[in-house]
């Protein structure tokens, strides 16, 4: 088991230095330098920001001293549009605010989701059931950047009941957290629902039944742990789901997050603020990817981890 | 006195020769479920709807009026106009077959690429089974919409390498492939080529499944012992018997992958001016919803209900069309 989660572990150090390579040549080889801009520079203030940030240098000695900045030192540079502010510091602070909402809207889809396929799959093709299964699929099919400004009409700026920009105090978290778990809960409300119906039928839970466990036990102790294996899958998928969401959540309610720093730093050609969003990104989800398969193991004996 | 009767009672002897096929019970069991039929005549009228208004609707959907500006629905614009004075229902039934063409198009590379990537690892197995199926498992990891999202910035940009290829191969079609109303297009192309490129990954699973379950069975063997080739067997033996997960997964792909589009759109990087999309049309929407809330609720209505129908339909043909419920029933 320890010997597995080192081997995954490990296993994420070419693909991350994979992911830094490409990154690192496409941004520098596409058409386009971080000082283009729409006024004329002089020739030499342009040629006097490129040796500053080095980007004069040959391409493959740039490369050479940005990994060597990074793996050393951990340091991704300056940023290229904030002048006086480094890639490390843009990071250090919009990060938690980003992982704070994407956290709080993972545990809030789970929380909506799993209930709502539980009870779908107790009572099936019920009216509780078809209720909660519609309601998960305008889940899915409503975009969240619908979903935002509706809510944000209804219930910011029409009732007056909750603000609608910011980070700052528990309330402004509920709107964007709700928006951004909406479809994720959607799809583990689905997902739970499938693996219980799946696990109710089967021959373990008819023993069960028949040695008179309770109802109650039956369902928590004997089916739930098989029944949620599908959304336990589900979260590597699900996380990036959110994470790519939250690139919408942030911009539409202003709040100080790294995706809001990521399109833009792409639009401007920043590079190495690119780099570090990106490998931001990368390295969450693949660890994560990495705890999720670990978890899967643990949960499903039938699965062997080597 | 009773009459006697001579004539054998009707039977359709050639139904009964037919049986059952997958096909026709699925078809059967598919016109059961009433929500899923509405949804699939619903998905039929919103395409005839795409590509027969704009031809006849007497507006242009790039025709301009700026003294009009952001007017109400009215008899004469059914849908209002949006800030430039453009009939809005030429623009979302526009934007329509964008969106359609972007969701189908997409699916059909993610369709093309997965099925033979599953098909051949499932037939072949073993070791390049293992290794075609880990480079889907490092996939997966992978943020692709970050990457799609950079490379659409870095390399679909105007006389960019990928716009220049764009231009070489329409060279020969057009009059003139430098005209720049033929570089929305070229963005809406990398968006299909894009979007196809990373949704291939669960089809791939979902294909190798079926084929590792159906290589085993005695038809393979007896294509192969009349000396089909391995890849007429994938292809040609293979593939069309796994067709049942492969269109239900497919039908589900169409609405994911509109939805992408519209998720790109609302960036400013998927479909651009003049050209709509219906996730450009609510990206626009949302921005003045609250002055001219009818440029948000058309196009945000109808990119809703084809995406609800797509689902529900989706749903529909898997329950149809899926063996493990076919045993219970």
């Amino acid at each position: 088991m320890t010997s597995y989660i080192v081997k995954r572990l490990l296993g994420l150090i070419p693909t991350l230095f994979l992911v830094v390579t490409v990154v690192f040549f496409l941004v520098r080889l596409a058409p386009g330098g971080p000082f283009d801009s729409e006024r004329a520079v002089p020739p030499e203030a342009l040629a006097a920001l490129n040796a500053k940030y080095r980007l004069s240098d040959p391409l493959f000695k740039q490369y050479k001293d940005f990994l060597a900045d990074l793996f050393l030192r951990g340091d991704f540079g300056p940023c290229f549009k904030y002048p006086g502010r480094t890639v490390n510091e843009v990071i250090a602070e919009s990060l938690p605010v980003s992982m704070q909402l994407g956290l709080l809207a993972l545990v809030f889809a789970l929380l909506i989701g799993i209930p709502a396929g539980m009870i779908g799959a107790m009572r099936q093709n019920t009216v509780a059931d078809h209720a909660a299964m519609s309601v998960a699929m305008v889940g899915i099919s409503i975009p969240r950047f619908v979903l935002a400004p509706i809510l944000i009409l209804s219930l910011g700026l029409g009732l007056y009941i909750l603000p609608v920009a910011r980070w700052e105090t528990w309330r402004h978290m509920l709107l964007p957290v709700f928006c951004g778990a909406l479809p994720t809960a959607a799809y583990v409300a689905r997902l739970t629902r499938a693996g219980m119906l799946d696990v109710i039928r089967s021959d373990f839970i008819l023993t069960a039944r028949a040695k008179g466990v309770s109802e109650r036990n039956v369902i928590l102790k004997h089916a739930m742990r098989g029944g949620l294996l599908p959304v336990v899958s589900f979260l590597g998928p699900g996380f990036s789901g959110l994470l790519v969401g939250s690139l919408v959540i942030e911009r539409i309610f202003d709040i100080p997050g790294m995706g809001r720093y990521f399109v833009e730093a792409a639009l401007n050609r920043d590079y190495n603020l690119v780099m570090g969003v990106t490998l931001v990104y990368g390295t969450l989800l693949m660890t994560l990817n990495a705890v999720v398969d670990v978890a899967y193991g643990w949960l499903d004996p039938r699965v062997k981890l080597e | 006195m009773a009459e006697i009767r001579t004539e054998a009672p009707a039977v359709d002897l050639e139904r009964l020769e037919r049986g059952a096929s997958l096909w026709s019970d699925a078809w059967r069991r598919l016109r059961k479920n009433r929500v899923a039929v509405a949804s699939g005549v619903l998905i039929v009228l919103m395409i005839i709807a795409c590509v027969v208004v704009p031809a006849f609707s007497g507006y242009d959907y790039a025709q301009t009026n700026l003294e009009l500006g952001p007017t109400p629905p009215s008899k004469a614009h059914w849908m209002g106009t949006d800030f430039h004075g453009r009939d809005l229902m030429a623009r979302v039934f526009f934007g329509g077959r964008v969106s359609f063409s972007v969701g189908i198009i997409a699916t059909l590379m993610s369709f093309a690429i997965g099925a033979s990537w599953g098909g051949i690892a499932g037939y072949f197995g073993g070791r390049i089974d293992a290794i075609m199926m880990r480079i889907v498992d490092v996939l997966y990891t992978f943020p692709f919409l970050i990457f799609v999202i950079l490379l659409q910035v870095f390399f679909a940009g105007k006389d960019g390498t990928l716009h220049n290829l764009f231009k070489t191969i329409l060279g020969p079609f057009v009059a003139d492939a430098n005209d720049p109303k033929w570089f929305p297009i070229f963005q809406i192309c990398f968006v299909f080529a894009a979007l196809g490129c990373i949704s291939w990954l669960t089809m791939a699973r979902i294909v190798r499944g079926q084929v590792i379950a159906l290589r085993a069975q005695p038809f393979v063997e007896a294509a192969r012992s009349v000396g089909v080739g391995h890849m007429a067997i994938v292809f040609r033996h293979l593939l069309p018997n796994a067709l049942g997960p492969i269109i239900v997964y497919a039908t589900l792909t169409v609405p994911e992958v509109m939805l992408t589009e519209a998720f790109l759109s609302f960036l400013g990087l998927g479909t651009q001016e003049p050209l709509s999309s219906w996730g450009q049309l609510t990206a626009l929407g949302a921005e003045a919803m609250a002055v001219y809330p009818w440029i948000l609720l058309f196009p945000a209505l109808m990119l809703a209900i084809t995406l609800f129908s797509l689902n529900f339909l989706g749903d529909g043909l898997r329950d149809a069309l899926d063996p493990r419920i076919r045993k219970e029933q």
